[in-house]
């Protein structure tokens, strides 16, 4: 695996777009946007979590097995996360029930 | 065994169950990754924890979210976002064979991180004086006494293990720094700067979902 | 024939004497023998409760032991045997010994690492041992809340931070293992020339490295619980406790994935070194082991069908438990068709390779219809479920693992055991274990619920002939420890391949040299590249 070297440039850029995202994260919580408010923070989130991942962690210069290993881990998050899925529906009746 | 003159050229860092540094590159890198992924399985706990009692008691949580010290949180996630940057520079200063860069960027790092601690453990301290922590002298409003419980037990225990990985960040810092310093760390071998950046900027992505899952639900309800 | 044909002059055993070569050690090889010396004194105490348990149950009143210590009893026992035996035992002997070999490498990636894990699963052990001295603990090994968390006055605690602690043990093994084979194989071993034992390793490492520290976060909670009253899983604060059963579960069913992967990985080996031919539809039994890793994590709520998740989960989890029993089927189909034209040989690793096959089979069988909702409403916390697992876990995990430790004791050690007696032990193991388990089905069936230590008269033929059962079982397992160890001193020194078996294990000398070969070696050949035999007129 070839070593690149990430110039600086690359990093002070991301640098600010993660200060601006983290700017704007808390302004929106100040908006009565409803349930978007969750959905907009988690994005913003998730957006700062991908730029941290792809630069900082050098995952877009790194091998296949990198990625792999990084999805598995994601994939494997949503499977735990399956868990609200009886949460979210026991409170439907079963078939054929008053 | 081999002949004395190949052995001269044997890298001081290379182990030597390992054929040649790249290999063992290689597999410390997909070791700490490796690692990272049971670190995202191991918070992922708690963020399921979080998730049902979230959706089952919106308000509590909204209610108890806004006792958190919003400036601190916000302060934090800049600080952390500031450490990830310089240590990324640490990386590229190990990569580039600049040592006293790299020493910089190390302390610079590591003093980031005990700032987000001192802030954090002051969070700690006001959250005390205002009796939310369960277990200890915990007392809330009693619209939403039991539920707000929960949220200030998850928020404990998920800023608490976040911490406990900060320290021993510090702690891997530390000795990363001590590396450098004794001129361990060269272009050649500088893997274990980018190793331990691995991990540092996990424990920042962690902090940057805590935050505003913790710090900022439901802010826009009322001051 | 002189002695220095068949033991080469220096190996691992005789490279530094001393209690501080050995616990001090980097090699594989020895790390391996230190968890053997771990996980049998482990399985020995889990053994001494379950002999506690099947005396007790010998008559329908409580009078051994009180309710009580009856509870504490099928705890330890359960804790024993999931955490410290059956979930590292072949993993981390057999497999820390043949995973470098197996690939052609000096060591694991991580050696410093692994000898690391090791004094991690003594520590976790430790205080496991110090929670039952001190009194033992009584919430079952599945800790279920809120009984573990508000009511129960045994050392929680204790138990449930040293499965936290060794737990990491497993996760490091792990790690190891995955990064060894990725980037570790000798050259010309690509990932479809390796021994199917590597396969159902990685495989394993997988499960143990995703799933684990679900486990160790669930503990913490069970512990924070208990210290701060946090209330996460207590109805009175509105916490709930399925939400534990879910996240405990989450890790626990993928671990009895951990515990037979690995014998199944065995089991290829035995088959095809004891029928003299490369095991059928290779590709087929590897991807069944990713198939298995993969699929076992989505089927945890079986384990809640009568607990209170909703309908719907219990419906998709159900269908999903139906799933994963095909590629553990097909293994099994694999298996048997390697033995059909076969050179089948009789030596006492394939004895338990054979009664691997049939004994999994029938537990898996059962675990068929308990997926089935329906049925799983009756027989669930009886035990017809105490029957079906330990099928698998005995039945299975525990025959894979003698079947193994007998084929490759000669590497291990340099020394033949003595196969007489191995084939009546095995003998024994196969008569003892079916007369204690199969009862037990009908038993389950009949009504007679787990976790009691009492039952009603008409249940107490089945429970004698279980207990007669037991006792056998116990003999089975007590001659191996007598034979193997008098063979490392007067055993017939083994020579470099006494099976006549393929692969790199047996390339080298027995017991190996401390970097496993002399030269790296270069493969070149096929995983299980037995000479064709020559087509004999069969009818």
């Amino acid at each position: 695996m070839s070593d690149h070297i990430v110039q600086p440039r690359v990093y002070y850029i991301i640098f600010a777009i993660l200060m601006v995202c983290t700017g704007l994260t808390v302004s929106v919580a100040y908006l009565d946007l409803g349930p978007m408010n969750t959905v907009v923070a988690l994005a913003i989130a998730a957006f700062k979590a991908v730029l941290v991942v792809l630069f900082f962690m050098h995952m877009k210069y790194s091998a296949r097995l990198t990625w792999a290993v990084i999805a598995s881990g994601l994939f494997w998050l949503l499977i735990l996360f399956t868990i609200m899925g009886d949460y979210l529906t026991r409170a439907w009746q079963p078939f054929g029930s008053v | 065994m081999l002949p004395e003159a190949v052995h001269q050229h044997h890298p001081p860092a290379l182990a030597h169950h390992f054929d040649d540094l790249e290999q063992q590159r290689e597999a410390a890198t997909l070791g700490m990754w490796t690692f990272l992924v049971t670190e995202m399985l191991f918070f992922g706990g708690l963020f399921t924890v979080y998730m049902v009692y979230r959706s089952w008691y919106p308000d509590a949580f909204a209610a108890a979210s806004h006792e958190l010290i919003i400036w601190a949180g916000t302060t934090n996630t800049a600080v952390l976002i500031t450490s990830s940057l310089t240590m990324a520079m640490a990386v590229y200063a190990a990569q580039t064979g600049n040592r006293r860069l790299l020493i910089t960027l190390l302390i610079v790092t590591i003093s980031l991180g005990c700032v987000f601690l001192g802030i954090k453990a002051f969070e700690y301290y006001s959250e005390w004086v205002e009796h939310h922590v369960p277990g200890l002298n915990y007392d809330f409003e009693p619209a939403y006494f039991r539920n707000a419980q929960i949220f200030f037990s998850l928020y404990f225990l998920m800023t608490g293990l976040h911490a406990l990985h900060m320290i021993i960040g510090i702690g891997i810092m530390l000795f990363m720094l001590w590396w450098a310093v004794r001129g361990i760390i060269t272009p050649e071998y500088h893997n274990p700067i980018e190793i331990a950046g691995l991990y540092w900027h996990f424990v920042d992505i962690v902090w940057i979902f805590l935050f505003p899952l913790l710090y900022l639900i439901g802010r826009h309800t009322h001051v | 024939m002189s002695s220095t044909v068949l033991t080469p002059p220096h190996h691992y055993l005789n490279d530094g004497f001393g209690v501080k070569s050995w616990l001090l050690t980097r090699d594989h090889k020895r790390i391996a023998l230190l968890y053997l010396c771990g996980v049998t004194f482990f399985f020995f105490i889990g053994g001494a409760m379950a002999t506690v348990i099947r005396l007790e149950l010998a008559t329908p009143v409580g009078d051994l032991v009180s309710d009580e210590t009856y509870n504490k009893l099928f705890t330890m026992h359960g804790v024993m045997m999931v955490f410290f035996f059956l979930i590292p035992a072949i993993p981390a002997v057999l497999g820390n010994f043949l995973v470098p070999i197996m690939i052609g490498a000096k060591d694991l990636a991580f050696p410093k690492l692994n000898l690391a894990s090791w004094y991690i699963y003594m520590i976790g052990g430790l205080f496991t041992l110090y929670a039952i001295i001190a009194g033992g603990l009584d919430t079952g090994w599945t800790f279920y809340t809120p009984f573990s968390t508000v009511s129960s006055t045994s050392n929680v605690i204790p138990a449930a931070l040293g499965i936290f602690i060794t737990g990491f043990s497993s996760i490091l093994t792990g790690l190891n293992f995955i990064v060894t084979i990725h980037r570790m194989r000798a050259p010309g071993m690509t990932w479809f020339r390796m021994p199917l034992f590597l396969w159902s390793t990685y495989a394993t490492s997988l499960i143990n490295v995703l799933g684990t520290p679900v486990i160790a976060i669930t503990l913490l909670l069970v512990a924070a619980e208990r210290i701060f009253h946090f209330g996460f899983f207590d109805p009175r604060v509105g916490g709930d406790p399925v939400l534990f059963q879910h996240l405990f579960w989450f890790y626990s069913h993928p671990a009895v994935y951990i515990m037979v992967l690995p014998a199944m990985g065995v089991v290829s080996e035995l088959v095809a070194a004891g029928c003299r031919k490369p095991v059928f539809g290779y590709s087929f039994v590897a991807f069944s082991s990713l198939a298995i890793a993969v699929l076992g994590f989505l089927v945890w709520g079986h384990h809640l069908f009568v607990a209170g998740e909703s309908v719907y989960s219990a419906m998709i989890f159900s269908i999903l438990s139906f799933l994963v029993a095909i590629p553990s089927a097909v293994k099994v189909f694999n298996w048997t068709a390697t033995m059909y034209k076969g050179s089948v040989s009789w030596e006492t690793p394939m004895l338990y390779a054979y009664g691997f096959i049939g004994l999994f089979t029938i537990g898996g069988l059962t675990g068929l219809f308990v997926a089935a909702i329906g049925v799983d409403v009756h027989v669930t916390d009886t035990y017809f479920v105490i029957a079906h697992f330990h099928y698998i876990m005995v039945g299975g995990t525990i025959m894979g693992y003698l079947g193994g430790l007998h084929f490759w004791w000669p590497k291990i050690s340099g020394r033949l055991y003595n196969e007489g007696l191995a084939k009546i032990a095995a003998g024994i193991v196969f008569i003892g274990f079916n007369l204690t388990f199969f009862p037990q089905f009908i038993l389950g069936y009949l009504g007679m619920p787990r976790r009691y230590h009492a039952y009603p008269p008409e249940f107490q033929v089945l429970n004698v002939l279980s207990s007669a059962g037991a006792s056998i079982l116990a003999v089975g397992y007590l001659l191996p420890m007598a034979y193997l160890m008098w063979s490392l001193r007067y055993g017939k020194l083994a020579g470099s391949n006494p099976w006549g078996a393929v692969g790199l294990e047996w390339t080298t000398t027995s017991p190996p040299p401390t970097e496993n070969f002399a030269e790296t070696p270069v493969v070149t050949w096929d995983a299980y590249d037995y000479p064709e035999r020559m087509e004999t007129n069969v009818a």
